[in-house]
């Protein structure tokens, strides 16, 4: 099983400490961080903070370089494929799933990979998070039982 | 405006992109948080190496913190959750359960939060991550204004 590989799961390390790395080095750890960027009720009063976006674009312009590299390979150096979704049609679910998340992240200043990482200094009551966003989880893959192969045959 | 991080931003905005193009070119799987921490239970196929990222990834901050004390939070600044809104009389901890349960039900049913869609989705140039993250940001913002939480 090449997915048990010490390569496959050194990369997978590899690529987790540096994402550790960069939401800390960037700073977007803090809730407080994130939601000022959210606020864009303080851009008239001069106390908008930007950081996000020098955060977020870096991050897709070096993907972008990786996934055309990768493009241009039938696959990854330690899997069969790239598994990359296959499903294009943008509906119902996406956009209520978004918004659902937007609502969720704009209470709490917290996406799931911050929240995760914030295991590294237990901030009060961080355990709440952890448990309902993983209770929520999985209450959407109850509301949508078979979601992927089902909504790959729809779109076939 | 004391807390603009340009520099710290771009430096772990490189980072985070690094670790997205590690996981694709080395493995072929998108550094989609919520889709890795969501599928750690059964029937998932592939748990050790998503438990492994996930180890790393909270080990890792633990120790840039250490690294770099006066960057992020952390040390003598704790990264404290929000608390609900004043004059809302919601108890944190509901507000908290509340967010929670949305982030984990809507980043489900979406396929995809802020690494998902709004790295690894915007660099593939997904129609459907482009919808998500418009959808996203514009609600999330508007969150914020309503409840003026900040």
């Amino acid at each position: 099983m090449h997915r048990l590989r010490p390569s496959y799961l050194a990369t997978a390390a590899l690529s987790g400490a540096l994402f550790g790395a960069g939401l800390y080095v960037s700073q977007m750890v803090d809730p407080t961080k994130v939601l000022r960027f959210l606020d864009f009720t303080a851009i008239p009063t001069g106390d908008w903070d930007p950081s996000l976006a020098f955060v977020i674009v870096p991050a897709i312009l070096v993907m972008f370089v990786a996934v055309k590299y990768g493009r241009k390979r039938a696959a990854p150096l330690f899997d069969i494929e790239f598994h990359e979704p296959e499903y294009h049609n943008i509906d119902r679910r996406l956009i209520i799933g978004a918004a659902l998340f937007g609502v969720g992240w704009g209470m709490s200043g917290l996406c799931p990979g911050p929240a995760i990482s914030l295991v590294a200094f237990l901030p009060n009551e961080l355990w709440i998070f952890l448990v309902t966003l993983f209770i929520g989880s999985y209450a959407g893959s109850a509301i949508v039982p078979s979601g992927h192969a089902k909504r790959l045959a729809n779109a076939q | 405006m004391d807390a603009f991080s340009p520099l710290s931003a771009t430096l772990g905005g490189l980072l985070i992109g690094l670790a997205s193009a590690v996981l694709w070119l080395g493995n072929g799987r998108l550094a989609g948080i919520s889709g890795i921490f969501g599928q750690l239970l059964p029937p998932a196929q592939t748990i050790v190496w998503r438990l492994v990222f996930l180890v790393s990834l909270i080990a890792a901050t633990f120790l840039a913190a250490r690294l770099w004390p006066g960057l992020g939070v952390g040390g003598d600044r704790p990264a404290a959750l929000m608390a609900a809104p004043d004059g809302w009389s919601i108890p944190t901890p509901v507000w908290i359960a509340i967010a929670g349960l949305l982030t984990g039900i809507g980043t489900k049913i979406g396929n995809g939060c802020t690494s998902g869609h709004g790295v690894c989705g915007l660099a593939r140039l997904s129609r459907r991550s482009v919808v998500a993250v418009l959808v996203f940001f514009g609600v999330a913002i508007v969150t914020v204004t309503v409840t003026g939480i900040v």
